[in-house]
């Protein structure tokens, strides 16, 4: 490895350290809570929600290396193909359940 | 130090190889749309799990009678260990020109991957002993249908990285196999993601409810 590349393995290596330090915190949190039931019932759904969505966060930043540095398609590819996931299974979601509420 | 742009998602080559660097990004980017439509195929999955677990229980096991939460623990911490570790497979394919850590790392990813579809493979076989199989309730059928679409991608995942290794071997560190395992990286970290939802969504979710 050259000088140059003796740099950029640090950071690189810098970087999977993080994500999976920072991943295995928020799975071992998010368990703790279901596991002991620390919060009331829908407070606890909320925060493990929360936690998930940071994990995923962390996962494209670390692990895919997906951020503001990358080339425009690849973020943008993520963040519209999130807006079709957010429709589909919010609306899926939305609907089947009104109508399930109908029905009883 | 100023930032090499990245052309592509995943681990970039940069200078370390800028032949394969510049081919990288047409192929890297269209595996990325392709895993972009996985990704969809997944979220309707979910979108019928989120009705069919609280709707479709039929009188059936609810999903507190049935998930086993430490075991999707184990399964969680052996699925993200494996990411990591393909983590250091992509460093040691950029940065190390001996093969010795790149096949190390690649062989320790494939065996947590097989300890993950193995214990997966246990908790369903645990499921069906206890008479919670996909023909029970519409819970269950949806149930089955996105954890074990999940499990199969990670099988075929598997079996990608016994072909890679074997190239590897055969071809060596030709750009066509390098951009093959680049690949394998963004599937594998995908699946991780994926398991992420599956684990909070279904497993955690079923069991807080």
């Amino acid at each position: 490895m050259t000088h140059k590349h003796v740099e950029t393995y640090a950071r690189d290596f810098r970087s999977y350290c993080i994500g999976g330090v920072l991943a295995l915190a928020l799975t071992a949190l998010a368990f703790w809570l279901v596991m002991f039931e620390i919060l009331p019932d829908f407070e606890r759904l909320i925060a493990i929600s929360i936690l998930a969505v940071a994990q995923i966060i962390v996962h494209f930043r670390f692990f895919l290396h997906i951020s503001w540095y990358s080339h425009r398609d690849d973020l943008q590819l993520v963040l519209f193909t999130s807006l079709i996931l957010f429709l589909m299974v919010g609306g899926t979601i939305w609907i089947l359940f009104n109508l399930h509420e109908r029905m009883m | 130090m100023k930032r090499e742009p990245l052309l592509h998602p995943g681990l970039n080559l940069g200078s370390t190889d800028e032949y394969a660097h510049n081919e990288a990004e047409p192929v890297i980017f269209g595996f990325w749309v392709f895993l972009m439509a996985d990704l969809v195929l997944f979220a309707i999955l979910f979108a019928t799990y989120a009705s069919m677990s609280v709707q479709g229980q039929a009188d059936g096991p609810t999903p507190t009678d049935v998930f086993d939460l430490p075991s999707a623990f184990i399964e969680t911490m052996l699925l993200l260990a494996s990411s990591i570790t393909f983590g250091m497979a992509s460093l040691a394919l950029k940065y190390k020109a001996d093969g010795l850590h790149l096949v190390f790392w690649l062989g320790l990813t494939f065996c947590l991957g097989a300890g993950f579809v193995g214990m997966e493979v246990r908790d369903f076989w645990v499921m069906t002993q206890e008479g919670a199989v996909p023909q029970r309730s519409g819970f269950l059928s949806a149930f089955f249908l996105l954890v074990a679409t999940h499990g199969i991608h990670v099988t075929a995942g598997l079996f990608w990285m016994i072909v890679l290794l074997v190239q590897l071997r055969v071809l060596g560190r030709t750009t066509a196999v390098k951009l093959r395992l680049m690949r394998l990286a963004l599937f594998w970290h995908m699946l991780d993601i994926v398991w992420v939802c599956i684990f909070t969504f279904v497993y955690l979710f079923g069991v807080a409810q």
